[in-house]
């Protein structure tokens, strides 16, 4: 493989960029792999890459349907953070973050990782309270995190609305300097080139239409592009997951919800930060580009279009405005959707299942993005060495049945509303 | 936007409703032995079809009734909408 650097790039230059390397292969399916994973989105590229790298697995192919990185790794608003309360949260997502923070070492690849900080601003003297108690929750577990009052966010984001009259007051906010944005094709693209350069199959444009299962093993997939023998098969596919789950006789705690962002019309540097509305649901952050990145609310009904309606954008927009009313003044320059698979206690599934050979990886709701690297890397583990891991022995599949959830919203089993 | 026909009120704009996901979920009848799994069925799991899904809507901003939608995941096509105690 050759290696990106400065001095390629010059050398490359002087052939006006034609003779670059390709930058993964497109190999036919071959009859047989060791591991099939289904899903080239983040985690099924991320999750191939950790099995050749840390596991000397490499004789593994990733299924997609369609293309890589065309779904949810191509879909997202970009955050990464671990900023969560619960431990199993806190713990996985920070071990993510440590990921992230080398990542574009790691693949030789720079996947933009800009630690600009996540600020998620309170609207009420409870919800500041709610908010230190999960920021120091977060540094009894090792992750940064700072309250911010009114005035030191005064400096920091200018533009929100500090004035007596807003609707909903800022009275202050809870920061994690670490948290921020990486480029999402870059991701997706960047695990693709190292996954393929140690020998793993990527194979675009296959359709997985059935598995073989006898006496309770996994024994091959079935796809559009023939049959594929192999023992251990992991789904990295999402909103998608129901589906092939049901093939398998499968019933999953997951409700598949489409979630729609955009972004508006390029502007010159306003907001050096990740900020999120603490009165309603919205985030957003401003592109490299210029671009206001944004996002919120599900649309808010089962989904599986990868487009989202009217309604909810508007209102999403509105509690923007409500936050930054310079944002009125902006067009949107483009809209889309991805599909969620909504878990019931918001929190994410990777474990081994049932049928001997069958892994899951499922129920990452809005968050999958952050997620990318650890659930790759954890997700690896637990189908290489046929048991979860620390980090992810928390996210079991039955956790539904004993009732060891992990509600970090505490919304309850809507998951329209969560 | 979605027109919901309420079988009350007839069609209406998808802002006046709110959503209430898979009817067919059954709570298990009061007063019967009822297993774990049978909990477990009815508060965590649910229906995913991409097509055909039968739900609940509640026209919240409107005369305040729950009834039940049969609607298209995919496409967000509306076939049918019932009162609660009728079949769809």
């Amino acid at each position: 493989m050759q290696r990106y650097s400065i001095f390629s790039l010059i050398k490359n230059a002087f052939s006006n960029h034609q003779n670059w390397d390709v930058v993964w292969r497109d190999p036919e399916p071959k009859k047989e792999y060791d591991v099939v994973i289904v899903g080239g989105g983040g985690h099924g590229l991320a999750t191939a890459y950790y099995l050749a790298k840390e596991h000397n697995i490499t004789n593994v192919a990733i299924l997609e349907k369609g293309w890589i990185g065309g779904g949810n790794v191509g879909r997202n608003t970009t955050i990464l953070r671990s900023n969560y309360m619960w431990d199993p949260n806190g713990l996985f997502y920070e071990y993510g973050m440590k990921l992230w923070e080398n990542l574009s070492q790691e693949l030789n690849y720079n996947v933009m990782y800009s630690p600009r900080g996540i600020i998620n601003l309170a609207h009420s003297d409870a919800q500041l309270n709610a908010y230190s108690r999960r920021g120091n929750s977060m540094r009894l577990n090792g992750i940064d995190a700072v309250m911010l009052g009114r005035e030191e966010l005064k400096k920091m984001i200018p533009f929100a609305d500090f004035s007596t009259s807003a609707r909903f007051p800022i009275f202050g906010g809870l920061m994690q300097p670490r948290g921020g944005t990486a480029r999402h094709d870059a991701v997706a693209w960047g695990y693709a080139r190292q996954a393929d350069s140690m020998g793993v199959d990527i194979i675009q444009h296959c359709e997985v239409t059935g598995f073989d299962v006898r006496n309770g093993k996994i024994e091959g997939v079935q796809t559009s592009r023939g049959n594929i023998k192999t023992k251990k098969i992991g789904l990295c596919v999402a909103g998608s997951t129901s589906l092939l789950a049901e093939k398998l006789n499968m019933k999953l705690p997951i409700e598949s919800h489409v979630l729609q962002a955009c972004v508006s019309e390029p502007v010159k540097p306003f907001l050096n930060h990740v900020v999120t509305f603490g009165a309603g649901h919205f985030y957003c952050s401003q592109s490299d580009k210029g671009e206001m990145v944004m996002g919120g609310d599900l649309d808010g009904y089962n989904s599986y279009a990868q487009r989202g309606n009217l309604p909810t954008l508007q209102h999403v927009l509105s509690e923007g405005v409500a936050m930054f009313p310079n944002l009125s003044r902006l067009k949107i320059l483009r809209t889309w959707g991805g599909i969620m698979d909504m878990s019931m206690d918001g929190s994410p599934v990777i474990d081994k299942t049932h049928i001997e050979g069958l892994y899951l990886n499922f129920g990452w709701c809005y968050g999958g993005f952050k997620a990318t690297p650890v659930s790759g890397w954890t997700f690896a583990y637990t189908i290489a060495q046929n048991q979860t891991h620390e980090l992810n022995s928390k996210y079991k599949l039955n956790r539904f049945n004993t009732g060891y959830l992990i509600d970090e919203k505490g919304v309850g089993t809507k998951t329209w509303i969560g | 936007m979605l027109e919901i026909k309420c079988p009350y009120c007839g069609k209406r704009s998808q802002n006046e409703f709110s959503y209430g996901g898979d009817a067919s979920v059954k709570r298990p009848q009061l007063g019967k032995e009822t297993s774990d799994k049978e909990w477990n069925d009815f508060v965590y799991f649910r229906n995913n079809p991409r097509g055909k899904h039968s739900e609940l809507w509640h026209h919240v901003a409107g005369c305040r009734q729950w009834f039940k939608v049969l609607r298209n995941t995919a496409t967000h096509e509306i076939f049918k909408t019932s009162k609660i105690s009728e079949e769809l």
